[in-house]
């Protein structure tokens, strides 16, 4: 290491440290004859974004090392060459270049954060690298990019769930409150997008900081706004905890509806008994063991929340799920190309059809390259503490 | 075809529901209320949200006042006691210590954070400038965050309510058991702490340090002591205020830096320095917090403390009760 004075010196010195400390490639599966197929993945497993990043490296790691196990793919091992970019996208698109410049992988699962997502996708898009992100904001697939796919679902996705459900009770005016929080307003801006493609009108849109400790005030303009029929809360951490309390303070008595943000048992928690009677839509993961056993998913996320808590001792999450269909996608994708030219991986991933996940069905298209559908939702409804789901599949 | 039956059933027994919920709910008595109770109402609405989250800015207030007042330091490590007392009081109770003890027990451990923090940081640095050691409580107040993240972690808490969640209806307004807690608290602790000032030798030493510290000292007052208390006793009122306000706001490591910049934004609108006026300015924020989300836009509410200070500065820079800048001679 070069020795270099003040500040800056020591600043890049630190840089150089973190990187050597986490470039070290984390070695899966024992090494066979066959030359293995190296697959990279760059995720937060540490930093502000952790608790995303963390799970799904975990994940990652879990099902490498079981496809492994039963002989890998094509007949030759899987390499998962692993960084953590911390959460800076700054790294995550060093990391980036070094997966295609150095470790010369043939596919890319990673990418925790939108932030981590947009600055590493230039590099695969140059490198004709397919890239399956698992990061959440809908701007990486819209528009579609010729090498990125991802995961998760969308905002999009979620109020259209939201909205299917009003439209089946007939409520038709409704009132938002949003937090100003990034999630807070993507999920805010996509709601108003396709609000008009259900028929029903947003008569007031009120917002809150995401730190605010008290919503009653902008709640009871909702509640004085004549002709509001249910009222939707886009948001994130306790601020929609504290909606759900002050709602219920006001006694507004209306449908609440809030986001797949809060979908965990600590916003259940945090709002209390006003959690009563509100509805938010969740993926089936969260449900697990209320799955009805026709559910096409029930097997895939009954197994993979076992293998997960065996295997880590932790709960599962959403997060590790979106690495979970990441893997899995990439995997059957390789196996339908037999070849592991990246091309190849491309068109087939782009193919992938009635692919059963964590997260729900994925059918991708040459013009959608998530393939979620709002069936990839449960509506649920919170009475006495736990979920029910309000519809039979 | 076995899957519809039900469905409809849910969709039925929503109905109903929704029906009956409007009507608890006193949707009938608006109609009978008329439009000039109505709006009564909101107003009313909001008058107790801006008292119960202006009573908590008052507390914070009341804590930089008597910090500034004993060493002209305005301490932004304040609102992490109220962290403290919030976040304390949920780990003991979930330890499963009873309610009042882990109170005290929180209140406890934020008064020796605000000994430490005064022996330790400030102590130190004695004779450095105001604006330096402002500088220290703000890395003081980095660290605090940092350690609560390893000891506590991460997640927002929640206090149960100390007498019930039922909301009280007041002329068709409602508020919560809770807020009487937080805002006659408030009074409690304001009262309590004009004794102390006011009927306490000790608490006398105080006041003549914050109106003359070399005079104070010439006459054998202990500046150190009374430095040290002024931060014991504002980490106290602190912690006690995020033990009351935490059933209502919820707690996390962090949420100390909103009270301190609204509490810091309270004692500059009331006059830094005078206990009337963080008390006045606390209740003016949060009252004005409330107007501005309820009859203006929700987009502009945390602005509106901002730009109370700006126009008190601008207007009155010494504050609502503030002491003139003028030095007697």
């Amino acid at each position: 290491m070069p020795q270099t004075a003040g500040s800056r010196g020591l600043r890049a010195a630190a840089v150089a440290t973190f990187a050597a400390l986490a470039t070290v490639p984390v070695p899966t599966g024992p090494s066979h004859a066959a030359d293995p197929i190296r697959i990279g993945s760059v995720v937060s497993a540490t930093g502000p974004a952790s608790f995303l990043g963390d799970p799904e490296q975990k994940t990652l790691k879990l099902y490498v090392d079981q496809l492994n196990k039963k002989g890998g793919v094509l007949g030759r091992p899987i390499e998962l060459v692993l960084y953590d970019d911390g959460g800076d996208a700054n790294k995550a698109r060093t990391f980036a270049t070094r997966l295609i410049e150095d470790d010369k992988v043939v596919a890319m699962v990673g990418g925790t954060t939108t932030g981590t997502t947009m600055a590493m996708i230039p590099v695969f898009e140059d490198a004709k690298v397919p890239f399956i992100s698992l990061a959440g904001a809908i701007e990486i697939v819209e528009p579609v990019r010729a090498y990125v796919f991802k995961t998760p679902h969308t905002d999009k996705t979620a109020c259209q769930k939201i909205f299917e459900d009003m439209k089946a009770r007939g409520l038709t005016k409704i009132g938002m409150i949003s937090g100003t929080d990034g999630f807070g307003k993507s999920m805010r801006a996509q709601c108003l997008k396709v609000v008009g493609d259900y028929g029903i009108t947003v008569a007031i849109d009120e917002s809150y900081g995401p730190t605010d400790a008290d919503m009653t005030p902008q709640l009871n303009k909702i509640k004085n706004t004549a002709g509001v029929q249910a009222v939707l809360n886009p948001g994130f951490g306790q601020g929609p905890a504290i909606v759900t309390r002050n709602y219920a303070q006001l006694g507004i008595g209306l449908p609440l509806y809030q986001s797949h943000g809060v979908a965990s048992k600590s916003f259940v928690d945090l709002a209390g008994p006003a959690a009563e009677g509100v509805r938010l839509p969740a993926p089936a993961l969260l449900i697990a063991d209320k799955l009805a056993d026709t559910d096409p998913q029930k097997a895939v996320v009954t197994e993979y929340k076992k293998s997960y808590e065996t295997a880590t001792g932790q709960p599962v999450s959403t997060f590790g799920g979106y690495g979970f269909d990441g893997i899995q996608i990439l995997v059957k994708a390789i196996e339908q190309a037999k070849s592991t030219d990246s091309q190849k991986i491309r068109d087939a991933i782009e193919a992938t059809k009635g692919y059963v996940g964590a997260t729900g069905l994925y059918t991708m298209s040459p013009t959608d390259h998530l393939g979620l559908g709002t069936e990839s939702f449960r509506m649920l409804e919170i009475r006495g503490g736990d979920w029910v789901p309000q519809e039979k599949k | 075809m076995a899957g519809l039956v039900p469905a409809i059933h849910v969709l039925f027994g929503d109905e109903v529901e929704h029906v009956d919920a409007r009507h608890k709910a006193g949707h009938d008595d608006v109609r009978v209320c008329g439009a000039g109770c109505k709006v009564m109402a909101e107003f009313l609405q909001l008058v107790f949200s801006g008292l119960t989250v202006g009573a908590v800015y008052a507390l914070v207030a009341l804590g930089f006042t008597l910090v500034y007042n004993a060493s002209d330091v305005i301490n932004f490590a304040q609102g992490d006691f109220v962290m403290i007392g919030g976040m304390g009081t949920v780990f003991l109770m979930a330890a499963g210590v009873a309610l009042p003890f882990a109170v005290l027990i929180a209140v406890v451990a934020a008064v020796l954070v605000g000994l430490l923090l005064h022996r330790l940081a400030i102590e130190p640095a004695r004779g450095a400038s105001p604006v330096a050691l402002i500088m220290i409580t703000i890395g003081a107040s980095i660290f605090i965050k940092g350690v609560a993240q390893i000891v506590f972690d991460k997640q927002f808490h929640s206090l149960p309510a100390f007498s019930g969640t039922d909301p009280i209806a007041i002329g068709g307004a409602t508020i919560l058991p809770q807020s009487f807690w937080v805002i006659g608290g408030m009074l409690a602790l304001v009262f309590g702490l004009w004794l102390f000032l006011e009927r306490t030798l000790i608490g006398k030493a105080v006041l003549a340090t914050a109106a003359n510290r070399l005079a104070a000292r010439l006459v054998g007052i202990n500046v150190t002591v009374v430095l040290a208390l002024a931060f014991g006793l504002s980490a106290a009122i602190g912690a006690v205020g995020g033990v009351l306000v935490t059933p209502i706001t919820l707690t996390r490591y962090d949420v100390g830096t909103l009270f301190a910049l609204k509490g810091f934004a309270a004692a500059m609108v009331g006059g830094m320095g005078n206990p009337i006026g963080a008390v006045v300015g606390g209740l003016l924020i949060g009252l004005m917090e409330a107007f501005g989300a309820g009859y203006l836009s929700s987009t502009y509410k945390d602005a509106v403390a901002f730009v109370a200070i700006l126009v008190v500065l601008l207007v009155m820079p010494q504050g609502l009760f503030g002491r003139r800048s003028v030095e007697r001679v």
